[in-house]
């Protein structure tokens, strides 16, 4: 079947897509957009995070068909040309990013809390918004001080 | 020791630069095994067994090759080379020839063009099965004469004793008993396993793969493919974690096999359920130990029967045996030791690597067992450890002699001394802050029934390899000008793994060389073996390898230095105290001497060296004495815990680290190690387990197979000592282990504080700490 | 490969969809179904998506007085925000549920149409005593399943293959709610057991449900009944501490566990006769504290 939806502020045609794929796949496999990734396919890890219609959602549990008129942003579409949002500078400062396959998700998830709260969110607020993402390597605690690091910077609503 | 302005050079030993591979991953660009993509690629997929123990009678490919879109169907017949691979023993089937050992031995795999197409064609393949009744006890396998054998070798992989003075003799005012088990973890890295191979024009095929070790993934390939080593090249793809479950082959050789056979190139990517099936997971063990002490605490003998599950093969379970035995009585001084540990195969899934490697099992039962000595004596957990921890100088069981410092009294106390956490957290409103609770936002307790608890756990882990194995590690490093500025080439095969090596090697060639600009070369086989990503060895061993080959190329540039000095008619003699800074070759007493850009012109400076660190020799088989490892490293743990006794739920409420490298290379990456190995030995603790019945995996899925979120990690405090090891490359000690080793104790140690409850399993479940198991342990208090 | 995707605009559409499909899978938040795909385990010859109907995904309390209709397509995260005051216990279910992203997914219709008897919101549309489940089809227009008749075993219910989940009425009683869930891990875990109360002190009754320790989730219906009749409505004394132990067993007596590979049986039972000890403990207070703001 055939699929259009607009990802990252582009909209995208793809073709041949089978019905029973999830958004994941299309966005890995057919529109080149590697960035969100597959852990677990089934919506435990969090590292397919991505905004649909701009809620975060994980990509693997979305039926690509779902996503037919969609609006979908990925990690891909977060940065403005080279540079990089404050939350994607922090996670690299704060060593929040080891083997940085969960780096995405986290980013994505990370990117909503603070687009949704006013200065720097409190512990068990990021902890609470980030419990859908799995991290393998960091224990986590650099995760958190990145998140914190960006909203100091003024990283929370534009 | 020439002169180094280490301290002045910005991104070098000691500093934090940012990772080269960060902005990569932060914006989805950095590429994972599992991103690879080529124009006509092929998908991979296995048929594997359902039965843990099975004949097979028949393979029936006939309505899979059918399948419109199929381009292969292979089975072991197809198999050129070696039908079998391993890391020590070749004893694992390419493809299962005429049995299967474990659930999800790999018999057939398909190419085909579409992921979905590939499954089909599996399910297609008719495999006819004489099933057998699975062995699964690995105790009865390792003792019992009479239990069916896994191979015909018998079903021992290794016995290792350990015999000190006379332990069978030895009596002690004191004495206490136990018998632990550690279930089987998994490594849950987050990228499942994953690889491209591309067949090529010479009749070979490159390979790229997430791995551990590229070597010994060619070796192992190029043999079962039946071609020499050179062609099949293999070049590291993004790995996404690795943590020991990439040291075994999963889907390389088929990935190859299939390309060959196509002549395209073939994409694996397992999902998460085939991960549990496609790699080795951690021992579980059965530990039954004695230690007998003075009335003051003081350690007379310990005797231990350790038997870890190796599976149905063999992968690293000889060196995990050895780790096992050699570290058994811990990190304390025991006059008498008899202990004996087994590696045995069964037809449970096969384990080799994970993160703490033997120590890890042992770790848990030897802890327990201080714990229990502590309270026989009335004595505080700490003190009863202080009493008999090792010093430099002292003489580990296999009569090695610690010749490097080993501060444990210090690590002890200092995690004692940290101030204890807050009470729990109340919200704004006065009523408690369910996150703060056991059980958290699923609203179990609002305080009732939690108890708060403390305890303590230290370790020992061996660094590198062991044993006499010819630990070795290869650096290429290449100085040279360009656009007029020196910039460094440093070439390894070493893998990164999540871990910071790549941002290691550069800040190694800075140091060294005194030039800021350092590019890492992606790590393939077209340069000497790295060694394996395991072991916490590489800063030690890769690290010792770059750093050799950037002292050969300062050499060269010291000696290209006096002939520049010559040509321009500045004399002939060269000053003795030469060093390289900020990309110009200065002497301490006569200042700059040149500009690297003066001296270089079009000539690169390249030189590769091996490193190895010092020999180390084999575990006598009787006795298991000799000085097998090379070098100890040490972290103790405190975990803080608040325990809803009436529903055995648990939440850490903190846990605090001290470890001692040597000397620290990068802080926020050593950081991150600790805090990441510290959750991996949480999740032993609480909640990881591969829940295995009859042979067969009941959990292979993240639904089930539980690994902490961030809901479960509490804040962490650590602390760092530096007292350098005189042997290792900076003084430094490997890191990444030791506090996997110790969280996991320190952390049971406080449920059993807060519950009273004995404890004796990982990972504890609730249902042992209200007393509702279903089959209840003797001593669950 | 073959598979079908229908994505209906408006539910008459779904209907038709579905009475010329009757084979066809509901999809909405993905959450079980994509699962299932992603995982090998089922390939349906058509994927229902429903989540193109705007009307699924609303909420009304003005179709009959005392009552709320939920659609099917309601949010986790919309159940939290919008009815989190109407309905706490609704509200603690389903921020229990998964992770942020799949509670911004998955919807109470699921809940429902999945059927397990670990879905997290299903003991507390029990315990809201007369809740019913809104099915239809073209055949048959839309009409209630009491909650407690819905589920017939695990991951099955009453639904007809020509039928559709559109929405859930439950009634709105105002009174105290609670529920609590055993995970083993602080989020993101399926329901070791989890239990559901709510006091109705309009009509002094009580509402139970039980998750993930039988078949179905199930009623306590005995337990039920013990406590409305020793509870002290008219005085709001002090809640007396054997009965909520008696309730306790009563609860624990209602299940019906298994051994799996998430906990034992015999754990569960205790688990639950804790759970509605304290849960009882919470309700209580909450009621107590209404009653003297009343007063």
């Amino acid at each position: 079947m055939r699929v259009t939806f607009t990802v990252n502020g582009e909209e995208r045609v793809v073709d041949d897509v089978w019905e029973g794929e999830s958004l994941l796949y299309v966005l890995r496999e057919r529109c080149g957009l590697p960035g969100s990734k597959n852990a677990c396919e089934q919506g435990e890890c969090g590292s397919c995070t991505v905004y649909l219609d701009g809620t975060p959602v994980c990509a693997c549990l979305v039926a690509a068909g779902q996503a037919e008129g969609g609006t979908v942003r990925t990690v891909e579409g977060l940065a403005e040309g080279h540079r990089l949002d404050p939350l994607q500078e922090a996670f690299v400062e704060c060593g929040a990013v080891q083997c940085g396959f969960c780096t995405p998700g986290l980013i994505v998830a990370a990117h909503d809390l603070l687009a949704r709260t006013d200065g720097v969110p409190a512990d068990t607020e990021i902890r609470e918004a980030l419990a859908g993402n799995l991290c393998r390597c960091t224990g986590y605690e650099q995760i958190i001080e990145a998140v914190r690091l960006a909203a100091g910077r003024g990283a929370g609503p534009s | 020791m020439t002169t180094r302005l280490e301290s002045g050079v910005r991104g070098g030993i000691g500093d934090s630069p940012v990772r080269p591979d960060g902005n990569l991953k932060v914006t989805g660009e950095f590429a994972y095994s599992s991103d690879l993509w080529m124009d006509g690629m092929l998908w991979g997929a296995t048929l594997r067994s359902p039965h843990p123990r099975a004949r097979i009678t028949s393979v029936d490919l006939t309505e899979a090759v059918k399948l419109p879109g199929v381009h292969a169907v292979l089975t072991h017949e197809d198999v050129p080379g070696a039908r079998c691979y391993g890391l020590d023993h070749r004893d694992q089937p390419v493809l299962a020839i005429d049995r299967v050992r474990y659930q999800g031995e790999a018999i057939a795999i398909v190419a085909a063009d579409h992921p979905e197409t590939a499954r089909r064609a599996c399910e297609r393949i008719v495999v006819g099965y004489e099933v057998e009744e699975p062995v699964t006890d690995a105790r009865r396998a390792a003792l019992d004469p009479a239990c069916p054998k896994v191979h015909e070798s018998g079903n021992i992989v290794r016995h290792q004793p350990v015999r000190v003075g006379d332990a069978s003799a030895a009596t002690a005012d004191v004495v206490v008993t136990g018998e632990y088990e550690v279930g089987m973890q998994d490594q849950a890295f987050l990228g499942p396993e994953s690889g491209l191979a591309v067949p090529a024009e010479d009749g070979g095929v490159d390979l790229f793969v997430a791995t551990q070790w590229l070597h010994v993934d060619q070796e192992q390939i190029a043999a079962c493919l039946g071609l020499p080593a050179e062609r099949v090249r293999l070049t590291l793809a993004g790995v996404g974690g690795a943590f020991g479950a990439r040291e075994d082959l999963s889907m390389q050789i088929h990935a190859c096999l299939l390309a060959l056979r196509t002549g395209r190139p073939v994409k694996f990517v397992y999902g998460r359920e085939e991960s549990f099936f496609g790699h080795v997971h951690r021992h579980p063990a059965v530990l039954r130990y004695e230690h007998g002490a003075t009335s003051d605490g003081r350690l007379v003998y310990v005797r231990a029967e350790i038997i870890l599950d190796g599976g149905a093969y063999a992968s690293s379970t000889p060196a995990v045996v050895g780790n096992a035995a050699s570290l058994g009585a811990g990190p304390y001084n025991v006059p008498n030791v008899a202990i004996d540990a087994y590696g045995v195969y069964t037809n449970n899934p096969p384990c080799g690597a994970m993160r703490g490697f033997g120590a890890v099992q042992a770790c848990f039962a030897y802890e327990s067992q201080m714990d229990r000595l502590a309270e026989a004596c009335g004595l505080d957990p700490v003190e009863v450890r202080i009493r008999n921890a090792l010093s430099e100088g002292s003489t580990i069981a296999t009569g090695q002699v610690v010749d490097m410092p080993a501060p444990l009294t210090d690590l002890l106390e200092r995690v004692r001394a940290f101030p204890p956490p807050a009470a729990r957290i109340t919200g704004e409103d006065g009523r408690p802050d369910l996150l703060g609770l056991p059980g958290g936002v699923a609203n179990t307790t609002h305080g009732e029934g939690v108890v708060r608890g403390v305890g303590y756990g230290i370790g020992i882990k061996n660094i590198c390899y062991s044993e006499g194995f010819d630990d070795h590690s290869t650096a290429r490093v290449r100085l040279e000008l360009v656009g007029g500025e020196p910039a460094v080439l440093v070439h390894t095969a070493a893998a990164e793994v999540g871990q910071g090596l790549v941002t290691l090697q550069a800040q190694i060639a800075r140091t060294e060389l005194g030039v800021d600009r350092v590019t890492v070369a992606p790590a393939d086989t077209a340069v000497g073996s790295a060694g394996s990503s395991s072991a916490s060895r590489q800063s030690y061993m890769t690290g010792g390898a770059v750093r050799a080959a950037c002292a050969a190329v300062r050499a060269r540039v010291f000696a290209l230095a006096g002939r520049h000095l010559a040509a321009e008619g500045r004399g002939g003699r060269v000053p003795a105290d030469l060093a390289l800074a900020d990309g110009k070759v200065v002497s301490e007493s006569e200042g700059v001497i040149a500009t690297l850009a003066e001296i270089l012109h079009a000539e690169a400076v390249e030189e590769t060296r091996e490193f190895r660190h010092r020999p180390t020799r084999p575990m006598d088989p009787l006795t298991g004495q000799g000085d097998s490892h090379t070098q100890f490293a040490f972290c103790v743990h405190r975990a803080v815990v608040d325990v809803d006794v009436e529903l055995g739920l648990v939440k850490v409420v903190e846990l605090a680290a001290v470890q001692d490298v040597g000397r620290i290379l990068n802080p926020v990456a050593l950081r991150g190690q600790i805090l990441g190995g510290s959750a991996q030995g949480l999740g032993l603790a609480l909640m990881e387990e591969i829940q295995v019945r009859d042979g067969v995996i009941r959990n292979p899925s993240f639904t089930d197979y539980l690994i902490p979120t961030i809901l479960d990690m509490p804040p962490m405090r650590t602390q760092v000592l530096e007292h350098p090891d005189p042997h290792a490359p900076y003084g430094l000690r490997g890191a990444g282990e030791p506090p996997t080793l110790s969280s996991t104790p320190a952390v049971i140690a406080a449920v059993r504080a807060a519950t009273g409850r004995s404890l004796t399993r990982v990972p504890v479940r609730p249902e042992h700490i209200t007393g509702h198991a279903m089959d209840k342990p003797s001593d669950l208090g | 490969m073959s598979m079908e995707f229908l994505r209906p605009a408006t539910w008459a559409e779904a209907l038709a969809m579905k009475a010329e499909r009757p084979d066809a899978r509901p999809i909405a938040g993905g959450t079980d179904v994509m699962v299932e795909l992603n995982f090998d385990r089922t390939r349906p010859p058509a994927l229902l998506d429903l989540t193109a109907i705007p009307e699924l995904a609303t909420w009304n309390t003005d179709i009959v007085p005392g009552w709320i209709r939920i659609g099917a397509g309601m949010t986790y995260t919309r159940i939290i925000e919008e009815l989190g005051g109407m309905f706490p216990g609704l509200a603690i279910a389903a921020r229990t549920v998964g992770s942020p992203q799949i509670r911004n997914r998955g919807t109470i219709g699921g809940n429902l149409g999945s059927a397990s008897p670990a879905g997290d919101l299903l003991p507390v549309l029990l315990a809201n005593r007369g809740a019913e489940v809104w099915v239809e089809s073209v055949r048959k227009k839309a009409g209630p399943y009491p909650v407690y008749d819905f589920f017939t075993g695990p991951k099955r219910n009453l639904l007809a293959p020509d039928e559709l989940i559109r929405e859930v009425r439950m009634r709105v009683t105002h009174g105290p709610e609670q529920f609590a869930k055993i995970g083993t891990r602080n989020a993101m875990v399926i329901a070791v057991c989890s239990f559901a109360l709510t006091l109705d002190p309009g009509e002094r009754e009580v509402g139970t449900g039980i998750g993930s320790a039988g078949p179905t989730p199930l009623l306590a219906f005995d337990a039920g009944e013990y406590l409305a009749g020793e509870l002290d409505w008219e005085g709001a004394g002090p809640l007396d501490d054997r009965v909520a132990r008696r309730f306790g067993e009563l609860v624990a007596a209602a299940a019906n566990p298994i051994d799996d590979v998430r906990g034992t049986a015999e754990y569960r039972r205790h688990a639950l006769s804790v759970m509605a000890r304290r849960t009882l403990g919470w309700a209580w207070a909450d009621y107590r504290k209404g009653a003297a703001e009343c007063a």
